[in-house]
């Protein structure tokens, strides 16, 4: 079994962070009824004997001790990790794996990447040596972080880089969250191109999430609750947005739902790699399915059901409709469409009681809906994971390399050079060490390339398949 | 003669779990309908191919299970212990503990060099429990990366390490539609590599036992514990002892062996299919009767019309008018040419069964006699339940379509590079691809040519 470490970075990174942990430890409590320690823990947890101080050794077998999350939290401001080590998870986190500042990055991507990075590099490549020191087969780093600000952007994309120098072989997964048009900071735009940069470098996926997303789905089954005819049978605790029966029940922050979400997605990604299923699919065969080309890594996300109805017997039919739901629009992380644009490939992973008829007949229920590019027409991978989310019997994660994020990419090239045309807020980023003008055009480069990559697979879309002639034998 | 069996990935060690059971099951159930000296004699014979009787009772399954993460192996250890009937040997496994990550290269080029010595070491001491090797038997998938490309790898090991030894590769073709999206490549990579160093390789297609569990066996929900159930009956149906023709009054003693001997006469071609009949759920057997003309009949037609079960069985494709002087490209479409069959029949009445149908020279190829063409093994001992059952192991066109549909999918993919860089990134080329290309595109050449 291998482990994997989160890195969270910034204000968002460890507000998301936050709620992965406390998930997953509701996960494993409600898979893991004898307290022993095993190998679906270790994947993100540690068990380590504290009675002889928080340096205690790690046990590898035997009834849990004391679990410490495989994370690094990484803020240059204090305030967001000090109420997580005040909070009920303190434990969960070792003091050693903490990296904060006082003053925060200013919502400067330079700030972030250049000043702190510098400044913290030895200290975060010897916390991340620690970290990978205690894993016994190490396979994937999760960053969390978002584009838009300083610190998550820019030291969070700074660490992207170092992980790829100081451990090559390690996948690297980033979520990141992507500003929304109305976004309160002006600079979010350039904060994001620079980091989309570093990330079409150095990242082996990315998960973009969009908040306007997020807070539809929020407000989707907010509706859904109030409006009474459904409310009284849904189980709370199946709530995608909800963290009910974890520790942290009582204070329920604003984006604490919206995070929640985020948190699933990691949950049921990482899922077959962690528990047994007839047809497993780890974090590597992700990555080799679903990216076919090095730069285009972006993957889009969906989580189905966002709820469960408190009644057991599942028809089919219903089954089905969770199917249906993971292609909607409104079921996606981002604004976008992937059922009316081009497909490279798609990953089902189910939980639960389905089984692979299941599988196979709404794959073939869906697939005349879709567009699939040419060389790729039966691009589906597929997996399948006894153990079900919690309050859920079945679920569904769905993730497409489609060229629907073009648009979401697009939008921030154009807010990007909406500022840049004017040079505005630009000295802020240029008075800093190390950052030129060329840092900004190399980006906006980068960006370009990519979704010009994406405009020329999109010109394939519809039109005639002519398929390359085979090799011809002598006979 | 015993059979050291190598479960390699996460399909082939669960297929393998379902093997063992299907025939563990059936040698000790009393449906056998034959004298006692008769089942004990059958039970001896299948007990020492499969299996190695320790001291403490329960056989243990002459098997070595591989894969490069721990989940599977672990299961199928436990569940095969917990039947109480037969166990696998506790330390015939080896495991790692990332996968290989759906990458052929990284099984065959990473894997595979990386861990010989400790899966040969494994394979070599199960060969020395065996009074006589009889040859091996490798389960495995081709979509996945363990399975496929270790599965390779460890396949020209065997061959290097045990020249003189048979080697049949069981392999598990995925759904068309996609289960892993590099399946064509890995595909091509695995079946390219095994045609130089498996004798011959044993096909089950995921979409054919899926429609026979859907539309034969009536299960509602299919779960691949239901598909490689399927797959372990009909491998029974060809593994369980049989007498051979010509082989005395025992059963016969070198299996796999006699398989090559009959079904692969040319190096050429290697490509094995599997028909069995009946299949039907198990409560439905006791109301129902067979005869063996139908049977015979209907497996007959099978063959001609590359039907995959007994119904919708196309009657209409009939083979070529004996003794007009037809040139190979004027056969009927969709007429099935044989090289070379074997019948495998077991249950009541099975010396009176007439095989003339199948010797019908106009379902071969030229080459061989029709009498050398054809072969039958029987048993009078029933097979799983089953008063009657017939296996047709056929080296014929049935797989041509579905190969040449795979070929033709990684071909496309590889016009456009897609992915090229995952396995580049392992040390395996364009280049490489291409000759591995060239192989299936003879292989396709020669067996459409028949």
């Amino acid at each position: 079994m291998t482990q994997s470490v989160v890195v969270q970075v910034g204000q968002c990174g460890n507000q998301v962070g936050c709620r992965f942990w406390d998930l997953a430890l509701r996960e494993h409590a409600a898979v893991n009824k004898k307290g022993m320690y095993d190998e679906a823990l270790s994947s993100f947890f540690r068990n380590v004997d504290t009675r002889s101080g928080d340096n205690g050794p790690d046990i590898y077998k035997g009834k849990i001790c004391t679990l410490k999350a495989r994370a690094l939290l990484i803020d240059m401001e204090e305030g967001v990790v000090n109420e997580i080590l005040q909070g009920p998870l303190r434990d969960v986190f070792d003091s050693k794996q903490l990296i904060t500042d006082v003053s925060g990055s200013g919502n400067n991507w330079a700030v972030g990447h250049k000043i702190y990075g510098c400044q913290y590099r030895e200290n975060i490549v010897e916390k991340l040596r620690k970290t990978a020191e205690h894993c016994d087969c190490l396979q994937c780093f999760f960053i969390i972080h978002s584009m838009g600000g300083g610190t998550g952007s820019g030291l969070g994309t700074f660490v992207l880089n170092l992980l790829e120098e100081e451990f090559p072989e390690v996948y690297r997964f980033v979520t990141s969250v992507y500003p929304s048009g109305e976004d309160d900071v002006i600079t979010s735009p350039y904060n994001s191109v620079l980091a989309m940069k570093e990330l079409n470098e150095h990242a082996d996926c990315v998960l973009p999430i969009e908040n306007e997303s997020l807070f539809q789905i929020v407000n989707k089954i907010h509706q859904m609750i109030n409006s009474g005819k459904l409310g009284s049978t849904v189980k709370q605790n199946s709530l995608v947005t909800s963290n009910a029966g974890s520790a942290k029940t009582l204070q329920v922050k604003p984006f604490d739902a919206m995070n929640n979400i985020v948190a699933n997605l990691l949950l049921n990604l990482t899922c077959s790699a962690r528990f047994e299923g007839s047809l497993n699919m780890d974090l590597n065969e992700i990555s080799m399915n679903l990216v076919p080309f090095p730069r285009l890594h972006y993957l889009v996300s969906s989580l189905t059901p966002l709820y469960t109805l408190a009644d057991v017997n599942v028809p089919s039919r219903r089954l089905d409709q969770m199917f249906s739901d993971a292609f909607s629009r409104d079921h996606q992380l981002i604004q976008a469409d992937p059922k009316h644009s081009l497909y490279l490939a798609c990953a089902l992973l189910v939980r639960g009681n389905v089984q692979v008829s299941d599988l196979r007949r709404n794959i073939e229920r869906l697939k005349p809906s879709l567009h699939f590019v040419s060389w790729n027409q039966e691009g589906w991978k597929t997996g399948l994971c006894s153990v079900p989310p919690v309050g859920h019997s079945h679920s569904l994660l769905a993730l497409a390399n489609n060229t629907c994020v073009k648009p979401t990419f697009i939008e921030l090239k154009d807010r990007f050079m909406k500022l840049y045309k004017k040079k505005a807020h630009l000295h802020h980023y240029l008075q800093i060490d190390g950052m030129e003008q060329s840092c900004f055009s190399e980006a906006i480069c980068s960006l370009s390339d990519l979704i010009e990559e994406y405009n020329e697979l999109d010109a394939t879309k519809g039109g005639p398949r002519i398929d390359p002639s085979r090799l011809k034998i002598a006979i | 003669m015993s059979i050291v069996t190598v479960q390699l990935g996460q399909c082939g060690n669960q297929i393998g779990h379902e093997v063992f059971s299907a025939l563990c099951s059936d040698i000790l159930g009393t449906h056998g309908l034959c004298s006692t000296k008769e089942n004990e004699s059958y039970q001896d014979s299948c007990k020492e191919r499969f299996f190695c009787q320790e001291e403490s009772g329960v056989p243990v399954a002459r098997a070595v299970l591989v894969d490069m993460e721990p989940k599977v192996i672990s299961q199928t250890l436990s569940m095969a212990a917990r039947s109480g009937h037969w166990r696998y040997n506790s330390h015939s496994h080896f495991c790692q503990k990332q996968g290989s990550g759906n990458n052929w290269a990284n099984g065959y080029s990473v894997h595979g060099p990386r861990h010989k010595e400790a899966i040969m070491n494994l394979v070599q001491k199960e060969a020395e429990k065996c009074d006589r090797l009889g040859g091996f038997f490798t389960i495995m998938s081709m979509a996945g990366g363990t399975g496929s490309g270790l599965g390779a790898f460890v396949t020209q090991c065997l061959r290097d390490a045990f020249p003189a030894s048979f080697i049949l590769n069981h392999v598990v073709w995925p759904y068309g539609t996609g289960e892993v999206i590099v399946q064509n490549y890995n595909s091509v990579l695995t079946l390219s590599h095994l045609y130089h160093s498996s004798d011959a390789l044993l096909v089950h297609e995921n979409d054919v036992i899926h429609k026979i569990c859907a539309q034969l066996m009536n299960i509602k929900q299919i779960s691949f514990r239901d598909v490689n159930q399927v797959i372990a009956h009909q491998l029974g149906s060809v593994f369980q002892p049989t007498h051979t023709a010509g082989g005395g009054s025992g059963y016969s003693r070198n299996p796999l062996g006699d398989l090559m001997e009959t079904l692969v006469p040319h190096p050429e071609f290697r490509m094995l299919g599997l028909r069995n009949i009946p299949q039907m759920p198990e409560n439905s057997l006791p109301y129902s009767a067979f005869s063996w003309p139908g049977l015979i009949k209907h497996l007959r037609q099978m063959l001609i019309a590359n039907a995959h079960m007994e119904e919708g069985i196309d009657w209409q494709v009939r083979p070529p008018h004996p003794g007009s002087s037809i040139p190979s490209t004027g056969k009927p479409l969709h007429f099935n040419t044989s090289i070379a069959n074997l019948l495998i029949l077991r249950g009541k009445d099975v010396h009176s069964v007439d095989l003339g149908s199948f010797q019908d020279p106009s379902l071969y190829t030229s080459w061989l006699n029709p009498q050398d063409a054809f072969n039958a093994w029987k048993t009078p001992r029933a097979f799983n339940k089953y008063e009657k059952s017939a296996a047709l192991v056929s080296n014929s066109q049935f797989l041509l379509k579905p190969l040449d549909s795979i070929v033709g999918k990684a071909w496309n993919m590889f016009a456009s590079k897609a992915y090229l860089h995952q396995y580049t990134k392992f040390g395996i080329q364009e280049e490489d691809f291409l000759d591995c290309f060239t192989t299936l595109e003879q292989v396709i050449s020669s067996y459409t040519n028949l």
